[in-house]
């Protein structure tokens, strides 16, 4: 071991640590405002990467699809909570965000999808695809259970998980892809090499953290999703409506986990059940962050990846087991430390 | 999209009329379990796919196929062989496409006494049993080949990485067995999941050892990540690959990094390629042919043609059995299993397989060649 390699450890363990501190930040926010522990975080991922990869191939993504279907079911079942009370506002509400927003976005795609457009436009087409299944995933299966327990909402998660993977191998297929890199090239630091794709990482990662400080503490919404978070049954009596920071939290989360795919496409060899390995190792940083703190949940994410840069070096084959039993220490002191009060 | 959903309830309507129709005739049925779903799914959506290829009838009787999905979980082949040998009653079974469930297949085709093709590498003490025959090449003769190969180029230390399965295992334990005969030296053992989105600290340990070469233990697409973080980390020594890793998309995805590799591999992949006088090449050629019409062009894969291969065994050996017995009884199945055991050579896509009462893993040398990748396509090695 010398001090090339640490670098070059230190570095990969960086990179990845930033995309399982994006995971972990949605996961935590997903939790907190509404209770959901959202395992299918990790199906945004792949979804995101694989969406990707298929722009640059100059294929016609096939979650634009799988987006209008969801749309259309979304819209039946409101059609169908609306037959006692119907009103020509509520359908045209209903018809534009739920069959007009996922055509238009299908219909962006068919037109984008051929002409080969620069890699900005590739990422922000693949947001654009991946960001309101957050809206159809919540509408669908975890508003109707809005108030049931963390135990039920837990069950769901699982279902709604392997529901997405199975659909991730009917239109990815089983075998891995790989997306081309935002921009390639790379930079010297000194004497190192650093790729400009993990620029991208840390920039995004960074990006996105400094957003979601500013939506929380500057925006109407992002407060209300505070007040959500911190106590849901009196954000409710000051006038919150939880459904909405529900939607919005999982929008967010859709969108973090988008962002996630497009900056790991280039790096790795993606799969559509390769998402619930990166959201696991971000569910390890957000319980170290106590499903609740977010900077606690970042820095935990980013000790995840270099515990796994080095793991790797040093005992490649206890790689996982080193990694997931860095939970057990922090599950025992949280269960020593805290005191447990139950208000839902 | 519309079409293909009549197409598929036609021939849905169409297959359980002629599943009706196979009762009453006693026609030759077969049960095929793949995992179509699940961890196997690149290796058994290839079988699957390749099950549509059969030919309808055999010597003059109908083929009744079953085709079942098994996710790659052992519990589920289970229930889908015994339902095939207590319900369907076949008189053959093929599957699956991952160890665990092949060895369970395997439990129940020497309990119920059913002849049983698997597409995947079973352990010893499975292939010994009097009803399962394999078809994939034998681990030992991939390895053998691959090491002859690595002593040819002058290797004599190599760095190991391989995925932290049996698969991965299995090479470690074949070089244990017989890496001493080649004079080689492993001087590093790596290990990686398939769904990791990094090997860089083991591909910079690697390095570190300073092997003559790299061998790669792994699968599919899979094996492409350490190939590329190798490359990408400076390594320009040859790599060497076994034969899971032998498909166009291992090539897709790791594009010029794929150079100066050494892969083992079944002769399908280059049908081609291969000499005129070779015996897989008429077999290899045909099903390629097929494959590619039906599924586009750069779609084979080594897995699906073991399906073909168990076709072409039982093209020949079912007219055999058939002298002795009527499909649907007992004695019929003896009669193949012994047909299968005495009826060879069977020139197949993947190698030539001469079975005997001893040998049921059937391949010689000829199932094996050395690959290698040039623009972006696989080279035979002579």
């Amino acid at each position: 071991m010398d001090l090339t390699i640490a670098t070059f450890l230190v570095q990969d363990g960086l990179t990845n640590g930033a995309i399982y501190a994006l995971l972990g930040l949605a996961l935590v926010l997903v939790f907190s405002v509404t209770r959901v522990i959202f395992i299918p975080q990790g199906e945004f991922v792949a979804y995101g990467a694989m969406t990707l990869s298929f722009l640059d191939a100059g294929r016609f993504p096939p979650t634009a699809s799988l987006l209008l279907c969801f749309g259309c079911l979304v819209f039946l079942l409101n059609l169908w909570d609306m037959r006692r009370e119907f009103s020509v506002s509520g359908l045209a509400r209903n018809a534009l965000l739920n069959l007009a927003l996922p055509a238009a976005i299908y219909l962006l795609a068919v037109t984008l999808a051929s002409t080969q457009p620069g890699a900005m436009v590739k990422a922000l087409l693949t947001i654009l695809i991946i960001a309101p299944m957050g809206l159809y995933v919540y509408r669908i299966a975890y508003k109707p259970l809005a108030d049931a327990s963390v135990l039920v909402l837990l069950i769901v998660s699982v279902g709604v998980h392997l529901a997405l993977m199975g659909l991730g191998l009917v239109f990815f297929g089983a075998e891995g892809l790989r997306a081309k890199a935002l921009s390639s090239g790379m930079f010297m630091v000194g004497s190192f090499p650093v790729s400009a794709q993990s620029l991208w990482i840390y920039g995004a990662t960074i990006a996105i953290i400094v957003g979601l400080y500013f939506f929380f503490e500057k925006t109407l919404l992002g407060k209300a999703l505070r007040a959500t978070a911190v106590n849901r049954v009196g954000a409710r009596l000051v006038g919150v409506r939880t459904q909405l920071t529900g939607v919005t939290a999982f929008v967010l989360a859709a969108t973090i986990g988008a962002v996630s795919g497009i900056l790991i496409g280039p790096i790795a060899t993606v799969y559509y059940d390769t998402g619930f390995l990166i959201g696991l190792k971000g569910f390890v940083a957000a319980i170290i962050g106590g499903l609740a703190s977010f900077p606690v949940t970042a820095f935990a994410a980013i000790g995840v990846g270099i515990v796994e840069a080095f793991t790797s070096f040093y005992a490649s084959s206890y790689k996982e087991v080193i990694v997931f039993g860095l939970i057990i220490p922090v599950l025992v002191w949280l269960s020593i430390s805290t005191t447990v009060h139950e208000d839902e | 999209m519309k079409k293909r959903l009549y197409l598929s309830l036609v021939t849905a309507a169409a297959m359980s009329v002629s599943g009706l129709v196979g009762q009453a005739y006693a026609d030759i049925t077969i049960g095929v379990t793949v995992s179509s779903t699940g961890n196997g799914a690149a290796l058994g959506i290839p079988l699957k796919n390749s099950v549509e290829l059969w030919p309808t009838e055999v010597g003059g009787e109908k083929l009744n196929v079953i085709l079942l999905d098994d996710a790659g979980d052992p519990s589920i082949a289970t229930t889908n062989a015994r339902r095939f040998a207590n319900d369907d009653k076949v008189d053959i079974m093929i599957g699956s496409a991952l160890t665990p469930a092949s060895i369970a297949v395997a439990g129940v085709a020497a309990e119920t006494e059913i002849p049983h093709f698997t597409a995947s590498p079973v352990p010893p003490n499975v292939y010994q049993g009097k009803w399962t025959f394999v078809l994939p090449q034998d681990a030992g003769l991939i390895a053998d080949t691959l090491f002859a190969k690595m002593q040819a180029d002058g290797v004599k230390t190599f760095g190991y990485i391989g995925f932290s399965d049996s698969y991965g295992d299995l090479w470690v334990n074949q070089f244990k067995a017989i890496g001493a005969k080649y004079g080689l030296e492993m001087v590093a053992e790596e290990r990686y999941a398939r769904p990791d989105t990094s090997v860089s600290g083991q591909a910079l340990k690697l390095i570190a050892s300073r092997p003559d070469a790299i061998f790669v233990g792994a699968s599919g697409t899979g094996a492409a990540l350490p190939q590329a973080t190798l490359r990408e980390r400076g390594f320009t020594g040859p790599i060497y690959q076994t034969h899971g890793a032998a498909t166009f998309d291992f090539i897709r995805i790791a594009g010029d990094a794929a150079n100066n590799t050494v892969f083992a591999s079944g002769p399908v992949m280059v049908p081609e390629h291969l000499a005129d006088g070779a015996d897989t090449k008429a077999e290899g050629l045909e099903y390629v042919t097929a494959y590619e019409a039906k599924f586009g062009e750069g779609t084979r894969t080594q897995f699906g043609a073991h399906i073909h291969d168990a076709m072409a065994i039982l093209k020949k050996a079912i007219p055999l059995a058939l002298e002795k017995a009527k499909p649907g009884t007992q004695e019929f199945r003896v009669a193949l299993r012994d047909a299968i055991e005495t009826g060879g050579p069977f020139p197949a896509s993947q190698g030539v397989f001469e079975y005997s009462a001893d040998d049921h893993l059937g391949l010689d040398e000829r199932a094996v060649v050395l690959l290698t990748v040039e623009d972006g396509k696989f080279k035979l090695i002579d």
